[in-house]
Parts: structure tokens; C-alpha cells; sequence
């Protein structure tokens, strides 16, 4: 089976389906058509860029080339993370924490798959390894922002109970232990789902994407197995080494709660 | 008498906060010392910094030993602070507890043992606040840090809370820095009294003697 290559003139006709929505959004005064055309036009703009940029990368496949692409998508993906945190880490520190639990767990994870999985020639051959640390990348940065967000807004919630324990003399891992254990938990719950329901509810992207490109259908099972166990490796890598961390850091020498590291308004008042 | 407490040149200090009245005070085993002054004058914020709950500038010696010897959670296990509102982590009252209030204590607050096995979102006030207390000797501090204890109680059970604090310190030659509002009050625990006032921290002289020499 080969590729059905489209035409811009199928792109046209697939945005004629946004356009209805945005046109029924007005028509009932959702509120919601503005928004609605202005992603639109992003999902197009941002995808013929980076459609560009791969295309010189893949003709021009130097190591440089590849981290210089790597270390703009971490900077992005740690730009997010930060974003989606209601009482995110101030200062540099939190942007630190942010890329570095990034790092470790998507850059770690990409290297490992690209050396023991997948082997390409060359390991960094970036047909291979830019889409991989993307989708990894992308999952880690979900579970990170999770956990972080579950883990400050629990510790400024719960700060009486936490300052409660620590005054009876309970270390600052003893006062945090739940919060942590919640956590952990509330980032792993999309990974988890997904695996779960992988091939019964949804078929996940990467797979159908294979299998329109003309993939026979099990080979693409094998490699949707790999990326989701290397999706799971990063992010709970990356949540539990943020979330680990970020607790650390929410106490300070004395073990003391610090929660004036965290930008938001001091609750204290 | 010997010096459970040691505070020289002390004072609570807080990014961005005006810190507390600079204090140099001494406190020996077992004696009761009050602490008074206007709302927002930095009670709470000092005996918190004493706690080494909030940051501190000044020196601080438990037993003579200074604090940098003990760990955070070994100072403030020592050093108790019991906040005037207590907080709850676990479902069942008698899980805050490191070791099991013995039904003597319970007794003398006015408090039956099946309280233990309550939900803590189903005590009152001032049953948490007794509990709260307990919860704080469970672990043999040296230093009590009592953060106006007597809040919600009514004054019966407040009574009875005074003479439990003053015949545990008393019998553990342990010491207590108490908090409170009511000159009564002050005149039946207080071995000592001092008022924040105008950013310092001044001895109230008192014409009686106190509650202990009397007995």
C-alpha cells in the first residue's frame, strides 16, 4: 500500500470544517470562534514551520544540527511546564527544576532508546531521534506539570497540617509523604490511562500515523509498544525526580516550610 | 536553677516582614513565662522563629547546646509549638500521636479515651485544642510553646489546662513559654511576665507573687 499523498487543495477542504464550527460558535454566541480560528491558524503555521525545519534537518543530519533543535524544543517544553503551574518554583531555581526534570527524563530516555532499541545509523540520525524526544518530551512535560502543580498547591493548601507535623518534630519527608505519594500519583494517571487503553478505546497517533504511511499494522503494534513504555520510563522519571525535588526545595536547611519560594501571593497575608 | 532556654539577642525575621522585638531571655526548668502584648505586635511570628519554624537572626541554646547542634526536626520536637488553631493530617484523632496520651491526662482535661478513636473533623474547637496540646507532650518536649492554648476553652476546662501544664512542668523540669491575653490568667501561671511592647520586649513588675511559691 503506498501513501496517499495530499494535496493543499485537502487541507482547504478539512479547514472548511473548522470554519463551520467557528461559524456555528457565532451563530450561537459560544464565545468561542476567535479562539477557535486563531489556533486554527497556528496548527497551520506552526506545523508547515517545523515542517520546513525538518525537512533541512533531515538533508543536513549533523549532530549540531539535531541537539540545536533538541535543546529549542526542551526550552519550549520548560517554558509550558512553568506555564501550567498555579504557584510554580520563583527564580531560576524553578525554571532549573523545570528543564532539568525535563532533561534527565526525556533526554535520558531518547539516548538510551537510540543506543539499546532502536539503533540507527547514526545514533542521532534525526528521522529517528527528533520525533521520539518530541513525543517523550511531550508526555514528560504533561506528567511534570502535573505532579509540580499537584505538589504546590497541596503544600499551600495543606500548610497547617504540614507546619503541624513538623512542630511535633516529623522530618520535612515524614510532613510531606502523602502529598508526594498524591502527586506522583495524580501525574502518572494519564500514562497509565493510556496504556491501559491502547488498542481497545483509542488507537494511539504514532500507530495510525504508521499505518496510513503503509506500515503493516504489526509492526506498527511493535513500535507503539516500545514508544509507550519509553513515554511511561520518561515520565515517571521525569515527575518523580521533579517532584522529589520540588518538595525538597518547598524546605529549606532547618527543614523549614519555604513557602515564599513559590510565586504567588505569600498566604500568610 | 538550671537554664532550659537560652534566647540572646533574638528576633523572628521573615522576607519582606518588619522583624520581631529583639529579645535576650533566659528560662529556667520549671517555669512558666507569659508573654503578652497588642494584637500584631509578632507573638505568634516570635514563639514560631523559636519553634525554628520561621526564620531566626540571634542565638538560641536548649539545654545550653546551641541550636545549630540540633537538627530542624530534633529542635522543634524539643521546642514544641502548639499553634492556637490546631491542624489535622489523619482521619483518626489517636493516630497524631506518638505515643498514646495515658487516661490520667486525658482525665485531668475533661476528656473521655474514646475521644482517641474519633474523626477529627468531628471534635469541637476546644476538644481539638486540648488534644492539640497532648499531642505536643506525647513526644517529651523540653520547651512548651503555647500559643494563646486557652482560646476556645470555657473557663473550667481552661483551668484545668493551666494546672496540667504547671504539674507537668513542674514534674519534667521542663519550661514553658505561654502566650496569653488575660491578666487573670497571667497572674494564676506566670512564674515571670513579659509585654511586647513598642518593638521590645519588657519585664511587667508584679505586685503578687505567683501562682507556684504559693504552693
Amino acid at each position: 500500500m503506498g501513501v496517499i499523498a495530499l494535496t493543499y487543495h485537502d487541507l482547504l477542504l478539512s479547514a472548511v470544517l473548522v470554519l463551520l464550527l467557528a461559524a456555528v460558535s457565532i451563530a450561537l454566541s459560544l464565545g468561542i470562534a476567535q479562539g477557535l480560528l486563531i489556533a486554527g491558524v497556528r496548527t497551520v503555521v506552526q506545523l508547515l514551520l517545523v515542517g520546513q525545519v525538518l525537512k533541512v534537518l533531515f538533508e543536513n543530519a549533523s549532530l549540531t544540527w539535531v541537539v540545536l533543535m533538541a535543546l529549542v524544543m526542551l526550552a519550549v517544553a520548560t517554558r509550558e511546564v512553568g506555564a501550567r503551574q498555579t504557584n510554580p518554583m520563583s527564580g531560576l531555581w524553578g525554571i532549573g527544576l523545570n528543564a532539568g526534570a525535563l532533561f534527565v527524563s526525556s533526554f535520558g530516555v531518547t539516548v538510551l532508546a537510540l543506543f539499546v532499541v532502536l539503533k540507527p545509523q547514526p545514533w542521532y540520525m534525526p528521522q529517528y531521534a527528533v520525533p521520539l524526544l518530541g513525543m517523550l518530551l511531550g508526555n514528560a512535560m504533561t506528567a511534570i506539570a502535573l505532579g509540580l502543580d499537584r505538589l504546590t498547591s497541596a503544600a499551600v493548601r495543606q500548610r497547617n497540617q504540614i507546619e503541624a507535623r513538623l512542630a511535633l518534630g516529623h522530618p520535612w519527608r515524614r510532613a510531606m509523604t502523602d502529598i508526594q505519594r498524591d502527586s506522583v500519583h495524580v501525574a502518572l494517571v494519564p500514562i497509565v490511562n493510556a496504556m491501559a487503553a491502547a488498542g481497545v478505546v483509542s488507537l494511539p497517533g504514532m500507530m495510525t500515523g504508521q499505518i496510513l504511511a503503509g506500515i503493516p499494522p504489526l509492526e506498527a503494534v511493535k513500535y507503539q509498544i516500545v514508544i509507550m513504555f519509553l513515554i511511561a520510563g520518561a515520565s515517571g522519571l521525569g515527575a518523580l525526580s521533579a517532584i522529589y525535588l520540588g518538595a525538597r526545595r518547598l524546605f529549606d536547611d532547618r527543614q523549614r516550610l519555604r513557602l515564599e519560594r513559590l510565586r504567588a501571593d505569600d498566604p500568610r497575608g | 536553677m538550671t537554664t532550659v532556654l537560652e534566647l540572646e539577642k533574638f528576633a523572628a525575621r521573615r522576607a519582606g516582614a518588619d522583624s520581631t522585638a529583639v529579645v535576650s531571655m533566659a528560662v529556667s526548668a520549671g517555669e512558666v513565662v507569659s508573654l503578652s502584648g497588642p494584637s500584631g505586635c509578632g507573638k505568634t511570628l516570635f514563639l514560631r522563629a523559636v519553634a525554628d519554624l520561621d526564620p531566626c537572626v540571634g542565638r538560641a541554646l536548649l539545654d545550653r547546646l546551641e541550636r545549630r547542634l540540633y537538627t530542624g526536626p530534633e529542635w522543634r520536637r524539643r521546642v514544641a509549638y502548639v499553634a492556637t488553631e490546631s491542624a489535622w493530617w489523619s482521619a483518626r484523632a489517636g493516630d497524631h500521636f506518638a505515643t498514646s496520651p495515658d487516661v490520667d491526662m486525658l482525665a485531668q482535661l475533661g476528656l473521655a479515651e474514646t475521644i482517641l478513636k474519633q474523626n477529627t473533623s468531628r471534635l469541637s474547637t476546644g476538644e481539638r485544642q486540648r488534644l492539640a496540646l497532648l499531642r505536643s507532650l506525647s513526644t517529651e518536649p523540653r520547651v512548651l510553646l503555647l500559643d494563646e492554648p486557652t482560646a476556645s476553652l470555657d473557663r473550667e476546662s481552661a483551668l484545668r489546662m493551666e494546672s496540667l501544664v504547671r504539674r507537668w512542668v513542674r514534674a519534667s523540669a521542663t519550661a514553658v513559654l505561654w502566650v496569653c491575653h488575660d491578666r487573670n490568667q497571667r497572674a494564676r501561671i506566670a512564674d515571670r511576665a513579659f509585654e511586647f511592647h513598642d518593638n521590645t520586649l519588657r519585664d511587667i513588675p508584679r505586685p503578687e507573687r505567683s501562682w507556684a511559691s504559693s504552693h
